[in-house]
């Protein structure tokens, strides 16, 4: 079926116009999206399955030739993600039939969740540079209305800098690809990508280069592009929050994988070397965050900045290894972040509060919640043979191998104080003396507890089952440091 | 003091027409002169607006009784739709077709899907556009 790579884009897509129609009823607008994201799960996993065996899919709309017309692209590494983000759609709406309340289900909430997941695919399946800055847009868009959705002051205050941020960034946006397009002369990415190696990379295109750097910068956070973040993220409700942190910079990330391994490879020693050194300063400087605070939700959305360092540092590498290990990683991260989310969600949902301090003995009453808690903390920090620890052991392996000694190291020691920074909520919130908090008898931990035991279950499995894992991964490596590949593909030359 | 906008009132009902049959023609014109279902659809909206102006809320939510949110999803419906019904016939999504055909009193007129497409576009510009300028208007 030619249009199996379309499926996972149109599936929510219809389904949010559907959801539309049925906005008053509440208990309906919750069976058809938990269907559809299950259905769009379903495409995912066949796609993954489709380019495993036949190669690169493409499709190109409209039947317009490649470079003339908009071309999707599936390559193993944008299935791959596509697969994930349809599981944690999955595991984030299952988490909001019980937590987002009946008030916001009335206000289009699913609809607008379904829009963000037509986003995210369809920026992760495009191989076109504008259609990217498109499915950006959707994305933002409806993520605009997710974080300010409720309409509590906190809400409203975080949202205008959120909305203010992601304006300019998109202004950015558009002008780089004006930049680009006059230069180049076209915007199908694998077309982009052969006119910029018969240039062979002048200056003028390492200078877009970098303000594609700025402009995915400021969408995934990286430093000193990060700030906006902790202060957007801490505002949503949790289900929104886990979607956030497990979707939404990792479209930046993967943009800037995409361009730095398609486009601008040819100056690497400029471009790459920015790249490695605003990676380690953006761990360093999450690290400082994820240690300092003593706020569930805060340690946990300076986590994501870290982790965006460790993945951007795997692609400055740029060997077959640390593109693998980033690959891994970002699929581990997306898993297992918005399974943290939704146990920290979990625990204010319990407690009333995020603030550790008034926080402890979870452990006594909650056992399923503390060990579940407990894996997932320890996967984030990467100790074998859970999830995180294939993808850092990889992207160590290629820094090493690329020359970047201190890099590597602190990617290593970063590691070290994520692990401190999670635990620090294990023994402060899980163990001590239990105390009685005012909602504990009204919390659904039960059914809310689905959807986390789900992701962490995954990632274990991705931990554990790596070697049914790695063959996918590696092609997806294979795919990301051989252009030609890709232009092949798309170009059918 | 009571105000009497008949001036107002009679010039609308005069114009609102005018405007409405150049807005078709822009949606129509679009596949071969400048328009189409984006400038088409603000137009229209921008004729309901001007009744909006002339009379109030209640009176034009009685002559158009639209929930305009439901338009929005019917555009994006006829839009979808469209790009989806390649699927039927196993080609890329967005394919579409046109033919010639004969029609009494039009003569010979080329019809292409691309105009559903654009049916959809008008469906939703109308609706957002009104949708904001109504829950902006309604709210106190």
């Amino acid at each position: 079926m030619t249009n199996l790579l379309m499926l996972p884009i149109l599936i929510p897509l219809a389904t949010a116009i559907l959801l539309i129609f049925l906005a008053k009823n509440v208990p309906a607008q919750r069976w058809v999206s938990g269907i559809s994201a299950a259905f769009t799960a379903a495409a995912a996993f066949l796609l993954v399955q489709k380019v495993h065996n036949d190669g690169i899919q493409t499709i190109n709309l409209g039947s317009w030739e490649a470079p003339y017309g908009i071309t999707l692209v599936s390559d193993m590494a944008s299935a791959l993600l596509v697969l994930t983000t349809s599981l944690i759609s999955l595991a984030c709406l299952i988490y909001s039939f019980k937590s987002i309340g009946i008030d916001r289900e009335k206000f289009y909430y699913y609809p607008v969740f379904q829009f963000l997941i037509v986003g995210v695919n369809g920026a992760f399946t495009t191989g076109d540079i504008f259609n990217l800055f498109v499915f950006f847009e959707v994305m933002l868009m409806a993520s605009y209305v997710l974080i300010v959705l409720g309409g509590t002051k906190i809400q409203l205050r975080e949202s205008i800098k959120y909305i203010l941020v992601n304006v300019i960034s998109s202004a950015l946006f558009v002008i780089a690809v004006g930049y680009l397009y006059s230069i180049v002369g076209s915007l199908n990415m694998a077309d982009i990508s052969v006119k910029i190696a018969a240039s062979g990379q002048p200056g003028i295109l390492t200078v877009v280069a970098v303000l594609f750097l700025i402009v995915f910068g400021l969408k995934g956070a990286i430093f000193p592009l990060y700030f906006w973040l902790p202060g957007s993220y801490y505002a949503p409700p949790i289900p929104v929050m886990a979607v956030f942190g497990a979707l939404l910079t990792k479209v930046g990330v993967y943009s800037i994988m995409r361009t730095y391994t398609l486009f601008f490879y040819h100056d690497q020693g400029y471009t790459h070397e920015i790249l490695s050194t605003l990676a380690v300063l953006t761990i360093i400087l999450g690290v400082i965050g994820a240690v300092a605070y003593w706020d569930v939700k805060k340690i946990i959305i300076y986590n994501i900045v870290v982790a965006v360092g460790v993945i951007v540092f795997g692609i400055a590498a740029m060997t077959p290894d640390s593109l693998a290990g980033s690959l891994f990683y970002i699929i581990h991260d997306m898993i297992i972040k918005a399974a943290l989310f939704l146990l920290a969600g979990i625990i204010i949902t319990i407690t009333g509060t995020s603030n550790l301090r008034h926080i402890s003995g979870l452990i006594k009453r909650y056992p399923g919640l503390a060990w579940t808690y407990f894996i997932a903390a320890l996967a984030l920090a990467g100790i074998p043979p859970l999830s995180g620890f294939i993808g850092k052991l990889l992207i160590v392996q290629g820094g090493f191998e690329a020359g970047r000694y201190w890099g590597a190291g602190i990617v290593l020691l970063s590691s070290l104080l994520v692990l401190f920074s999670v635990m620090k909520i294990f023994i402060n919130g899980f163990w001590g003396n239990p105390r009685s908090y005012k909602n504990e008898d009204k919390a659904p931990v039960r059914t809310l507890l689905i959807a986390p035991v789900m992701l962490t279950a995954l990632s274990v499995f991705m931990g554990v089952g790596t070697e049914v894992i790695y063959p996918y991964i590696s092609q997806a490596a294979e795919t990301l440091s051989d252009p030609n590949l890709y232009i092949n593909a798309v170009l059918k030359e | 003091m009571k105000t009497n906008d008949i001036i107002l009132q009679t010039v609308t009902k005069v114009t609102l027409f005018i405007i409405i049959l150049f807005s078709i023609h822009l949606f129509f014109a679009g596949h071969y002169y400048p328009g189409g279902g984006f400038v088409g659809g603000l137009m229209t909206s921008g004729a309901i607006v001007l009744l909006l102006l002339a009379f109030d809320m209640k009176t034009v939510a009685n002559i158009l009784p639209i929930d305009y949110k439901y338009m929005i999803a019917t555009g994006l419906l006829f839009a979808v739709g469209t790009g989806a019904g390649a699927l039927l016939f196993n080609a890329p999504f967005l394919t579409h077709a046109f033919k010639d055909v004969y029609l009494p009193l039009l003569g010979k007129t080329s019809l292409h899907t691309a105009v559903l497409f654009d049916t959809g576009v008008f469906l939703v510009v109308v609706g957002v556009t009104m949708t904001i300028i109504q829950t902006i208007g309604e709210d106190e």
